[in-house]
């Protein structure tokens, strides 16, 4: 038998390491967390690491996790060991072939990395809400609490199902365990074939359907039978604990790790114990330890099989003594009796006569809430009280229906001998890489035990990251983060953070803080702000800095000062000898980047080498001083709601927000991305009106909102800052007009997208445009003033000009601004666009993926208000049923017009004309919809005050009299994939909503999956070796209904054709689809070349260009306008900017060189077809003829 | 039967055609084509050793991108098996064109550091290459860099490839060099053993339209050749070089002025990439034909027969502008 070895690896590599090589069909779908799991195996089977029989599992992405599920029961059907992957709303779309492969006895394991599922509101974080929703589908399920547990249940899990015949559902702590990186044992092959009996792997292979012995399944029963069918299955189920625990018990012996359905710790003697599941046992068992330690009588029982339920084994898990139990639920079930596992355990000991005991039942950790020692603790309090709380919270403060515990945070049962680390980075500085593999040196090059944790802020540019590590000599129990005033260790890699965090927090007296700042040692203390300086002398730190930057710009790492700040900690933290801890790292760097080229080794190894001659102890002065301080979380005029909820949030000190500052029903207001200020720019544009010929193109592009232009009465002037600036308007509509353009530097990302599409140049000196960019800091308050005065002069009258032109619509205020999408966001400059054009009247059904986390993932929105107080609605329903959710939509408006203007009709008596007015108004331009606004204004002083049913039903549906503008948006994902079922329907249904596709060709919020609008030749996670089939023509399938307007648009190569293309989607009376091309991070392009990208796209052909409007059908004119020209340069001239098709080449160059061609003949295919269409002539149609 | 071999670097190459580095070996068939066509030798593209590094630090770039900053995607694209960076994929081409050719095959280097230089070309040997051929060619824009300095660092470059390799080197050069003469000498001083004049570069060129600088290589005519030509021939004898003519070779003509000025072998690369390989046995049948016509019997018999020690009029080479032109014509009887 094969020596183990220990590796430290996250909890979903554990799981997804036994189910590859104990399966021979994986079919998966991403989604988050669990996404993880699948990729490994398409990797692993892209490399052809070959199952524990020598062949390669078949790795399938499928369309949907619904898709998946099918697959998966099709597959094991036919007698395939078959496993998937899933998660949260994934899991919920299994739930229906759940059932049958259970209720058909079919051995199979769903490993999952349970997660909440979307309520109130989504959440891609960790709690067991979703398995909870599948505890009654019949399949067996088995808990992990830790990333070993992953591991080892794992195995027992593809185990015992072969022998009970029974699938398993398997799960562990989505974004806990799932993504805690820890030190394990891992299982060999044999292990895996010591454990796997291939008398069984036969039976079920057996049992699979073959002509060759048919027979039937999946029959339909009717009432004589069904009940009867559905009763057999019961002994199967009733044999499962003891087959579980033999196999557990095989285990054992195999490992030395002994597992029980029911793992009782603590007290022989307890009287308090609390039951678990999943990881926050170890926090339990943790505090069962301390507190049995100092005398208390009490226990924890952790539940690994729980289902099926075994209520006897459970109660013979019990010591005698117990008096009181409190049961831990990760779940919420509103209006239940109890959550699932306090009810099982209240059922258990009332069908075993242990009525005795006295059952409290808790909910905690929603949504990877924390759950620490000194919460554990505060439950076991609990049961000491004569009258405990029958159902409580912990971890949160409730103070609205007060079922929360106090929680002494003061508690910790960290072992003294255990290093605990915090390290707060910048997503783009590389830290949480350099953690995981320092965790891996420790890990594996130490006797250490050693746990990583990362945690990340919600937004795509200028992240905050913390990384939190745990090392030493005994085993680490500790799945949580690691809590203010314990690190031993605490690192800020990104010195502006201290003016808006609290790091300095973490740090336990007389710890040590790592600091990476542009000052030298003699500087950096003034430049402290007093909090921290504070900070540092009361916990007597031991304070170090570092300019990393200037190491990292020495040494050509550019913004990425990872490995220098991993240098620094492993100098200073000691945990190996200095030269054995270089030698590591520089091999973990070889191992990172090795095949990435020598060029990128030796960058990091001279990063390495240089870098402890800059890393300095700094003496500490004995008092604060200066006049820095943090800066307050929002602005002081921010609402209240924004101070209350958001602004806590904002600072990441979203725990100490109380249940009464969350809106009960997940309604947040809109606008409030304005109050962050994130001031993530190292440079700004600048704008040079002596250049400018105020062609609105930068506003056009800006993907954050952040550059506008106006045209004002020169009179505003008056009042302006100095430094303000303003050229005479040369809009034909506003002659003698003011004019400016304006940055808002503290929300600019500095992408400089608008310097790219800037035509404005010197003619002195062409490198100079009429934007340029600057550094940031140097122009902050300035700008920022100049913001403020710009944001509050008075924006252009709507109905005073057309939208037609690109420099008219950028005078429309945006009603989406400062989302935290990716700096050069290719996907947010045409949300914005429609925000401007129709965001005052439009309705928005948005598709869960990147659009949706940018769009409405708290701490705040960019869907904004005008000074109107109007602005988008938007909402989001799920990933799959977008489309429907925006039919819904439309449905309820067309409805409830449809009913106001009966009403109106009605009262049309004492309304006279203005009913008549209000009705028959077509509102097809901004003049008109004004005036039906005015109309509504008066219809609503009419009926204001009335008394009669039908005026105040015609009141409260006033508003809608005025037209509304339904879009949908959403990925490729979603539009291609998941949701095309539903957006194919919704589009043959023929109501007037406006499908927005914001096409990146890539799964890009879950992290560059292929979909089915990946190109040829392109490489993608789940299309390694470059997507060998064609992109699918969403648009062609569209056109084939004829009464579906589609374009396909490319901001950067036509802005002018973007522009109408979305007017005449919207005035499309009937179902109107676009396709926008987006350049995406996930292309592996310079964001700033973006456009440029887009440009290339259409010219190579990859993108044509084109409208086709049902409406010119019955002028007689063909619908199809091509909007681009035939294909003019190769495709290889666009392709091969992107990371995405050039690895292909670096990797396999016959296959890119193969894949390519075949590529360039889609485009010259695609060109005829579309040529031959828009070609085609178009006869005037007969009157009365259908079209 | 006229001899048409000629000795370039050490070696007996059947004809002074030689295919000078550019795309048309970038992939074997080419290679293989060009062999077959009648080549005398085979130059390989260019490996740049800042191309290499370039690519690397970019797909490093680009992989790194976004990772581990946002908790649904912490990475963006796949852990691929490998990639073929640095070095190897052209060394391993090198080799198999070495193996599918009959004629020698020189690698070409552009190198960016010390390191660079030497280890490259090491590989190159190791890999096959018959010779090495330096494509030296460093475009100084530093006011506070001095020729001899600039010069110094390319003589030691030579020395330290030298040291590195056994097999034959080559230094192509730009012209732009003060005293090409004396820089020429120390190469040989230095261990070079021949010289390819000159490199074809990457002009900028001004888009009016966008205001831009747009880079592009541009083929190269006949009329190219006079400045190689002219150098050739006064250098011919004067250096322990091997000489190679490079840029406007396109004709038998243009090869026999070539051989006349002193230049062991006439490279060519912007003629078959217009008109095809089959352009070689056309110019071979031609310059075959005119030596017969004109009573030559081998190439050699021709080189340097034209050179500035072997005419009458030395002076004719040194003439340097319009109007030394000019007072020629009017001294003409």
């Amino acid at each position: 038998m094969a020596k183990r070895s220990l590796i430290t690896i996250d909890g979903n590599e554990a799981a997804a390491s036994v189910a590859y090589r104990v399966s021979e069909v994986i079919a998966i779908y991403p989604i988050t967390p669990s996404s993880t799991m699948g990729e490994l195996s398409d990797e692993w089977a892209s490399k052809g690491k070959p199952n524990i029989w020598g062949t390669t599992p078949h790795v399938i992405e499928m369309e949907s996790e619904g898709g998946a599920a099918g697959a998966v029961h099709g597959a094991l059907q036919t007698g395939a060991l078959t496993t998937t992957f899933t998660a949260s709303q994934g899991l919920l779309l299994m739930i229906p072939n759940m059932y049958k492969i259970a209720g058909e006895l079919t051995s199979a394991v769903f490993h999952i990395a349970a997660r909440s599922l979307a309520a109130q509101g989504l959440s891609i974080y960790g709690d067991h809400q979703d398995v909870m929703a599948a505890r009654q589908t019949g399949f067996a399920m088995l808990s992990s609490g830790s990333v070993q547990e992953a591991h080892d249940m794992a195995l027992i899990a593809h185990a015992a199902t072969l022998r009970a015949r029974l699938p398993f559902l398997h799960f562990f702590d989505g974004f806990r365990t799932s993504h805690e990186i820890a030190k394990i044992e891992q299982l060999t092959d044999d292990d895996l074939r010591s454990m796997i009996d291939m008398s069984l792997v036969m039976e079920h292979r057996a049992r699979g359907l073959s002509p060759d012995h048919p027979f039937i399944r999946g029959t339909a029963q009717n009432p004589d039978v069904y009940f009867q069918g559905r009763e057999t299955v019961n002994k199967y189920y009733e044999l499962v604990p003891e087959i579980v625990q033999a196999e557990m018990d095989k285990f054992a012996k195999l490992t030395g790790r002994q597992y029980h359905l029911f793992d009782y710790v603590g007290h022989p003697e307890a009287e308090r114990i609390a039951i678990i599941l999943g990881s926050g046992g170890e926090a339990l068992e943790a505090a069962v330890e301390d507190l049995v330690e100092r005398g208390e009588k009490v226990g924890v029982v952790r539940v690994r099989l729980y289902r099926p339920f075994d209520n006897e084994l459970f109660v013979k898990s019990l010591p005698k003594s117990v008096k009181k139990i409190a049961v831990l639920d990760r779940t919420k079930e509103p209006g239940s009796a109890g959550e699932p596992l306090y009810l099982d355990i209240v059922n258990a000991l009332f069908e075993t006569g242990r009525t005795e005991i006295n059952v409290i039942g808790g909910r905690y950790g929603l949504s990877s809430k924390e759950f620490t020692p000194a919460m554990a603790k505060a439950v076991l309090d609990e049961l000491k009280k004569p009258e405990p709380k029958k159902h409580f919270t912990v971890g949160i403060i409730d103070d609205v229906t007060f079922t929360s515990l106090d929680v002494d945070s003061s508690y910790s049962v960290e072992y003294p001998e255990t290093v605990r680390c915090v390290f707060i980075g910048l997503g783009a500085d590389g830290t949480v890489g350099a953690n995981k593999n320092s965790i891996k040196i420790i890990g594996e090059e130490t006797e250490n035990y050693a746990q990583g944790f990362f945690y990340y802020d919600s937004k795509k540019a200028g992240t905050l990251t913390a990384s939190h590590l745990r090392f030493g000599p005994r085993p680490i129990k500790a799945p949580y983060l690691i809590s203010p005033n314990t690190a031993n260790f605490v690192a800020c890699h990104q010195f502006s953070f201290l003016e808006r965090y609290d790091i300095v927090k973490y740090a336990q007296p007389g710890g040590i803080f790592l600091l990476n700042s542009i000052f030298g040692p003699n500087e950096v203390w003034d430049n402290l702000p007093v909090e921290v300086q504070r900070a540092i002398i009361e916990k007597k730190l031991k304070f170090y800095n570092i300019n990393a930057y200037e190491v990292a710009e020495l040494t050509g790492m550019g913004s990425r000062v990872n490995t220098i700040m991993q240098t620094c900690f492993f100098a200073i933290s000691g945990v190996l000898p200095r030269d054995l801890a270089i030698a590591e790292i520089k091999k973990s760097i070889q191992k990172t980047y090795g095949k990435r080229g020598e060029a990128v080794v030796q960058k990091n190894f001279e990063a390495v080498d240089q870098t402890l001659a800059y890393l300095k102890e700094i003496k500490v002065p004995e008092k604060a001083s200066g006049e820095l301080t943090m800066r307050p979380r929002v602005p002081d005029a921010a609402p209240e709601f924004v101070k209350r909820t958001l602004a806590p949030i904002i600072a990441l000190e979203g725990e100490e927000v109380p249940v009464s500052a969350m809106p009960a029903d997940g309604t947040f207001p809109s606008g409030t991305t304005q109050w962050e200020k994130r001031n993530i720019a190292l440079e700004i544009p600048v704008w040079e009106p002596d250049l400018c010929i105020q062609c609105g193109k930068c506003v056009f592009v800006c993907p954050h909102a952040v550059i506008r232009h106006k045209v004002y009465d020169k009179a505003a002037l008056e009042n302006a800052p100095a430094t303000f600036k303003h050229m005479d308007s040369k809009f034909k509509e506003f002659p003698g007009m003011a004019y400016t353009i304006q940055v808002a530097p503290e929300d600019c990302t500095g992408c400089t997208l608008c310097v790219e599409a800037c035509p404005a140049k010197d003619k002195t000196q062409v490198g100079r445009k009429a934007i340029n960019m600057a550094p940031q800091p140097a122009l902050r308050e300035t700008e920022a003033a100049n913001w403020d005065y710009f944001y509050k002069l008075p924006e252009a009258d709507r109905t005073s000009f057309s939208f037609g032109t690109v420099k008219n619509s950028q005078l429309l205020q945006p009603l989406f601004e400062f989302s935290g999408a990716c700096a050069g966001c290719g996907e947010t400059p045409y949300i914005k666009l429609v925000s401007q054009l129709f965001g005052d009247r439009a309705i928005i059904a948005n598709a869960t993926g990147c659009t949706s986390i940018y769009g409405g993932n708290l701490p705040t929105t960019p869907w904004a208000v005008n000074k109107e107080g109007r602005g988008p609605a938007w909402s989001n329903s799920l990933f799959e049923d977008n489309a429907e959710f925006g039919l819904g939509m439309r449905l309820t408006l067309d409805k409830q017009t449809e009913y106001a203007h009966f009403l109106l009709k009605e009262l049309s008596g004492e309304l006279g004309t203005l009913a008549e007015d209000l009705v028959k108004s077509d509102q097809s331009n901004e003049t008109e919809i004004k005036q039906q606004r005015d109309r509504v204004e008066a219809l609503k002083k009419t009926l204001e005050g009335k008394k009669d049913p039908k005026s105040k039903d015609l009141l409260s549906l006033a508003d809608l009299l005025v037209k509304k503008s339904v879009w949908i948006m959403g990925g490729d994902g979603w539009a291609y994939d998941i949701g095309y079922g539903g957006l194919d329907h919704v589009l043959a249904a023929g109501r007037n909503v406006n499908v927005l596709v914001l096409d990146t060709e890539v799964y890009s919020n879950t992290g560059g999956q292929a979909s089915k609008s990946t190109p040829r030749a392109a490489v993608a996670k789940f299309a390694m070796s470059g997507k060998g089939i064609s992109k699918k023509d969403l648009g062609l399938i569209a056109m084939s209904y004829g009464y579906v307007y589609v374009a396909r648009i490319a901001m950067g190569s036509s802005d002018q054709q973007t522009l109408k293309a979305i007017i005449e989607a919207e005035a499309y009376n009937g179902p109107s689809l676009i396709i926008a091309y987006s350049h995406c991070i996930a292309h592996g392009i310079d964001m700033a070349k973006g456009l440029e990208q887009q440009k290339l796209a259409v010219q190579a052909g990859h993108w044509p260009l084109y409208r086709y409007n049902p409406d010119l059908v019955a002028l007689g004119q063909n619908p199809l306008s091509l909007d681009s020209k035939a294909p003019s340069i190769p495709l290889e001239q666009y392709v091969y900017n992107e990371t995405r098709y050039r690895m292909l080449v670096q990797s396999d160059e016959a296959r890119a060189e193969m894949l390519l061609k075949e590529a360039q003949g889609d485009v010259k295919r695609h060109w005829e077809y579309y040529s031959q269409m828009a070609a085609m002539h178009y006869d005037k149609p007969a009157e009365g003829e259908n079209i | 039967m006229t001899n048409l071999t000629t000795q370039y670097l050490g070696l007996t190459l059947k004809n002074p055609i030689v295919a000078s580095a550019s795309p048309l070996t970038k992939k074997l068939e080419s290679a293989i084509k060009l062999d077959e066509a009648g080549v005398g030798a085979i130059v390989m593209y260019s490996l740049f050793e800042e191309q290499i590094i370039h690519d690397s630090l970019e797909l490093d770039h680009y992989l790194t991108r976004g990772t581990d900053s946002f908790a649904e995607a912490l990475t963006y694209f796949p852990d691929m098996n490998n990639f073929t960076m640095g070095p190897k994929k052209y060394l391993d081409h090198l080799s198999a064109i070495k193996k599918a050719v009959s004629v020698p095959v020189i690698g070409s280097l552009n190198g960016v550091s010390k390191g660079g230089w030497t280890r490259y070309a090491r590989y190159m040997q190791e890999s096959g290459a018959d010779a090495i051929e330096l494509n030296l060619y460093y475009l100084s824009t530093d006011p506070d860099l001095g020729s001899a300095e600039l010069e110094e660092t390319y003589i030691n470059l030579v020395s330290d490839v030298r040291s590195s390799i056994s097999i034959p080197l080559a230094v192509k050069l730009s012209p732009f060099a003060t005293s090409l003469p004396n820089l020429v000498k120390r190469f040989a001083g230095a261990g070079a053993n021949g010289l390819v004049l000159f490199n074809r570069f990457y002009q900028p060129d001004f888009d009016l339209d966008n205001l831009e600088v747009v880079n592009n290589l541009s083929l190269s005519n006949s009329g190219d050749m006079r400045l190689p030509l002219r150098w050739i021939s006064i250098l011919y004898g004067k250096v322990d070089m091997d000489l190679a003519l490079s840029s406007g070779v396109h004709t038998a003509t243009d090869v026999i002025k070539a051989m006349m000025a002193g230049a062991k072998v006439a490279m060519m690369a912007s003629e078959l990439l217009k008109n095809g390989y089959a352009r070689v046995a056309d110019i071979l049948s031609t310059l075959q034909s005119w030596m017969e016509d004109h009573e030559y019997h081998s190439i050699e018999q021709m080189q340097g027969s034209m050179s500035q020690k072997s005419i009458k009029e030395p002076a004719a080479f040194e003439r340097a502008n319009y109007m030394e032109e000019l007072a020629s014509f009017h001294d003409l009887p």
